[in-house]
């Protein structure tokens, strides 16, 4: 009976066609928007925890400034090297320390030009971010002490400027400083802000601060936490030191910053995670406005169909079977639509995340749900014109023109 | 007139009606449609019902075909008071005991002529191969061996008709209801009609209560039954089957 049932309702389908690809398109959105949101917020997130589980052992970055928040900007007064070495040699639990300067610049090779990131560092950036050359080498001691004019560039400058070609060896220009090659890094993708951290190049720093930004400042210290040790320690630790370093009575605020960027970056996911609901919510509500479609169209064919209800009814069609007839048509449909929302939905997913550039995650939960969903939006939508049309007055519906 | 009714009163009636009422409404705005009718109706008898519209005849065909209950008064089908009766329950007698030519045929719209026969079955749960065998089966016995694919739209209005009194008869019911079987067509394809009807009465057996304005087609009855204002004005046996001149509008004989 439920097989006839079924086949009768496809019948039904197929005498309207277009109506029923019209009736749907709400429940095709709707699921298709619920699962590519999730999807695309699942790989999101899956990146976002594959930056993190990348970003090297417990990274602390020490700014100039006051911590953010409202309140005026006094005047920052930046760091030298020596704060880094101070924190090196004081602070027992960092592992490593690498002063930072860098500043957006074009960089130049043959008629090849791209806007870069260049940044002023030594070796220990390399482990602070956890970063490896993919071939050639890391600065020398004597080229970091000069001031060489060397660099090192990230995945990225080497396909805008070398494209195929071996950039070892080769000279670009940075404005003024003409620099060699001496080192490719590992691709690295992009970062938790969605940055391209590959897009960069790395000079020595007193080659930065000489023939870059001309004077001796370090804009950033990166402290990298040695595995085990507490980072809230190291932070505490580096604070007591930099206003040590930096004279400042115990009634004066902190005029510097020292982030945990592993909190950051968890603050991030939880924001990722949240606008993921955020998003699905709204898409589910797309399903809730298929359904009232669904509703909509069932009421019309019950009315246009009242003659036919008649016939059954009179026939010795019971109410239930009147209903289930209705009821099923109408789960048939939605649940039609759901299966068409999956394959959009999928589609779409692969695609975005080619074009966002985060992870494809297939989701199989979602895709359950979102079909039992769909089918459950027939049930409850198609239940009162179902209801109407098994409770019809056969004498009624049969005189209903 | 009752006389054969009046012998059987102590037996069993197939249909007995008895003081039926039926009022629509209620108050100043009550129509009373039907006012207290007493009718028998015996296994194998082919009844023709008459009466200008409003008389009560369809509210009647209604009540005895198990679609309506009556305000007041007792129906009973094989013994079974209809009254009460769930909707349901009536439902089941339609479903097993009753046949019904709608008038205006109403078939089911581009669905083919086998499917609407084979409709009462589906619902009787009868399995899907014995369903298309009694629908053929069906549809010879009426004369429409090879249009079993063609929908209602692809059929003239007498083979709609026809498809309507297979699919009526396809369940073999104790009563055929046939409202206005005619109605809608030429004295030629209402003969063949009525013979099919006439046929089916005599040959198998089922019991007819045909409604007509025909004087012409009540004639092929063996008893006709005439409404007026909610009542029995009448209630007699027709004398001569098929002599279409044999028809009285006096009422009494």
């Amino acid at each position: 009976m439920l097989w006839n049932t079924i086949l009768l309702a496809l019948r039904e389908i197929k005498r309207n066609v277009m109506r029923s690809i019209l009736t749907i398109l709400g429940i095709v959105i709707g699921v298709g928007a619920v699962i590519t949101m999730v999807t695309i917020g699942g790989g999101a997130t899956v990146q976002v925890r594959q930056q993190i589980a990348s970003m090297g052992s417990n990274l602390l970055m020490v700014s100039p400034g006051k911590r953010l928040g409202p309140g005026q900007s006094s005047g920052n007064i930046p760091f030298k090297q020596a704060d880094a070495e101070a924190i090196e040699r004081e602070v027992s639990s960092v592992a490593a320390v690498a002063p930072v300067s860098s500043k957006s610049i074009q960089a130049v090779f043959g008629n090849q030009n791209w806007s870069t990131q260049v940044t002023g560092s030594d070796n220990k950036y390399f482990t602070v971010t956890n970063r490896s050359i993919r071939s050639g080498r890391q600065f020398g001691g004597s080229e970091l002490r000069a001031g060489a004019a060397v660099c090192i560039v990230g995945e990225t400058v080497r396909k805008k400027l070398f494209g195929g070609q071996d950039p070892l060896g080769e000279k670009i220009r940075l404005q003024k400083l003409s620099c060699e090659v001496i080192g490719l890094l590992e691709g690295k993708g992009q970062s938790t802000m969605g940055m391209d951290q590959d897009d960069i190049v790395v000079i020595p720093l007193s080659t930065y601060q000489r023939r870059i930004s001309g004077n001796q400042d370090v804009a950033i210290i990166q402290v990298s936490v040695r595995d085990g040790a507490p980072t809230d320690k190291a932070q505490r630790d580096i604070q007591l030191l930099m206003r040590e370093r930096r004279h400042l009575s115990p009634s004066d605020d902190d005029n510097f910053n020292v982030m945990d960027m592993k909190e950051i970056a968890k603050m991030l996911t939880g924001t990722t995670q949240l606008l993921t609901a955020l998003l699905s919510a709204v898409a589910a509500v797309s399903l809730l406005v298929g359904g009232i479609g669904i509703m909509n169209i069932m009421l019309v064919s019950v009315t246009e169909r009242t003659r036919e209800i008649g016939i059954r009814l009179a026939i010795g069609a019971l109410e239930r079977e009147v209903l289930m007839q209705f009821l099923v048509e109408a789960v048939v449909l939605s649940s039609f639509g759901g299966l068409i929302g999956i394959v959009l939905a999928l589609t779409t997913s692969i695609w975005l995340a080619g074009v966002l550039r985060v992870p494809f995650v297939f989701n199989a939960s979602i895709v359950i749900i979102a079909f039992l969903f769909s089918a459950a939006v027939g049930v409850i939508f198609g239940y009162f014109p179902a209801l109407k049309a098994a409770r019809l007055d056969p004498i009624e519906a049969l005189r209903h023109e | 007139m009752n006389m054969i009714a009046f012998s059987q009163m102590d037996n069993q009636h197939l249909i007995e009606l008895q003081g039926v009422t039926k009022v629509y409404g209620t108050g100043q705005a009550a129509m009373h449609a039907l006012r207290g009718i007493d009718l028998h109706i015996e296994e194998g008898d082919f009844v023709a019902v008459m009466g200008p519209s409003g008389s009560g005849k369809s509210t009647c065909m209604n009540i005895l075909g198990c679609l309506d209950t009556p305000t007041a008064g007792t129906y009973k089908f094989k013994g079974i008071e209809v009254g009460k009766l769930t909707r349901n329950q009536r439902t089941r007698l339609r479903r097993f005991y009753l046949g019904f030519v709608f008038q205006g045929y109403n078939l089911l719209n581009r669905t083919s002529a086998l499917e609407n026969v084979e409709l009462p079955l589906i619902y009787r749960g009868v399995p899907s191969g014995v369903r298309r065998v009694r629908a053929v089966q069906s549809l010879d016995m009426v004369g429409l061996k090879g249009w079993e694919s063609h929908t209602p739209g692809e059929l003239s209005g007498g083979q709609q008709q026809r498809v309507a009194i297979a699919r009526a008869i396809v369940t073999e019911p104790a009563v055929l209801f046939a409202d206005e079987p005619t109605g809608n067509l030429d004295m030629a394809r209402s003969r063949e009609i009525m013979d099919l009807l006439t046929g089916l009465n005599r040959d198998r057996g089922i019991t007819i209560v045909m409604v007509t304005h025909e004087p012409d087609m009540a004639a092929y009855a063996k008893s006709i039954v005439r409404f007026l204002d909610g009542l029995v004005e009448s209630d007699r046996r027709n004398g001569g089957q098929h002599n279409a001149m044999e028809h009285d509008s006096t009422g009494l004989a």
